[in-house]
């Protein structure tokens, strides 16, 4: 017998495109870097930006994991 | 499985921690429900630790600063010409002081998840948060119709320059629901779900050490070691999350008023 819930493995499916999104943008943002060392602080806020975009439909998983009828 | 998971469980049944763990219980019993619980007296805390802070800071300014008057100076520095004048540009620096305001507020607020004896972010409730994402969106859309008026602004923010007229139909409701609907509901949920996540994540391993302490099996005791190392762990990890949360709240904040003072969106 197992316990848990759905909705949690929904939660692990909605984090696998953001997770790849992430991690592109921090991939983009060193290669950057290192080809050009002086750009970085022009680039850092839009790494930020669009980090925080694409993490933000991870935690809307996250949220939508925890919504559920309680059975009273 | 089956056999070790109501051996742990069997205790008091804290474990799994839900969202029930996110409930204080007020502390006058006949003054209105909810009005004074921890999680309100951390709000009035930290933004009286905030004034208190700066008004001591720059009491007395010296040319050569003092070490509080320095912290408070480079906060507002990093806020003024990290975030306003990098993304708004000059134009925007009559705004510095209500981002940095609104960075010390936010980043206090979420510290006080690590603060011992606190151990819980005012954030981890939405309300807060959805009152801090109706506040930008307030600023953006007042900044904007107070630019270029009206209509000119609805405009403006609904139709990127350059769109065919045959892509009106698909664009113009797409960019109206992200640009003017979404916006403050994105920067709230962003917020919360981070600071609640947190908080789930640090009573997982606080709680889940706590049950194996109290397991029934002698070798599963042990492993409780494992999982308070964790909490440890995932505490400073937290620490970095609540202050990019703080500067991303803010960052998306500044961007959004600066694509309302944009000429052409």
């Amino acid at each position: 017998m197992m316990f848990g819930s759905l909705s949690v493995i929904g939660f692990g499916l909605s984090a696998i495109g953001p997770a790849i999104g992430v991690g592109l943008i921090f991939a983009a943002w060193i290669n950057s870097t290192a080809r050009q060392p002086e750009s970085a602080n022009i680039t850092r806020p839009m790494m930020f930006v669009g980090a925080a975009l694409a993490e933000a439909l991870a935690l809307f998983g996250l949220l939508l994991a925890f919504i559920q009828n309680k059975p009273s | 499985m089956s056999g070790a998971a109501p051996a742990i469980l069997a205790e008091e049944g804290h474990f799994p921690p839900g969202t029930d763990s996110f409930n204080y219980a007020d502390w006058f019993g006949g003054l209105p429900k909810g009005m004074i619980t921890t999680i309100t007296f951390m709000v009035f805390l930290g933004v009286g630790l905030i004034i208190l802070f700066f008004m001591l800071a720059n009491r007395n300014p010296k040319l050569v600063p003092t070490r509080g008057q320095w912290i408070a100076e480079s906060l507002y520095g990093f806020v003024r010409n990290g975030i306003v004048k990098d993304i708004i540009g000059p134009e925007g620096l009559r705004f510095a002081p209500y981002f940095a305001t609104l960075f010390s507020f936010i980043l206090m607020m979420n510290v006080f998840a690590i603060i011992p004896m606190f151990q819980i972010s005012p954030n981890s409730h939405i309300a807060f948060p959805a009152v801090l994402g109706v506040l930008s969106w307030l600023l953006y859309n007042w900044v904007g119709i107070k630019k270029h008026g009206f209509w000119k602004y609805i405009k403006n923010s609904c139709i990127p320059s350059g769109t065919p007229i045959g892509m009106y139909p698909i664009i113009v409701p797409i960019e109206f629901l992200s640009n003017l609907i979404l916006r403050p509901v994105t920067l709230a949920v962003r917020l919360f779900a981070n600071m609640f996540a947190g908080h789930m994540i640090l009573l997982v391993f606080t709680l889940g050490g706590v049950a194996l302490l109290n397991a029934e099996s002698v070798f599963l005791r042990p492993v409780s070691v494992v999982s308070f190392a964790m909490a440890i762990v995932m505490t400073f990890f937290e620490f970095f999350v609540q202050l990019l949360q703080a500067y991303v709240f803010t960052l998306l904040t500044a961007v959004y008023v600066q694509g309302s003072l944009a000429d052409e969106h």
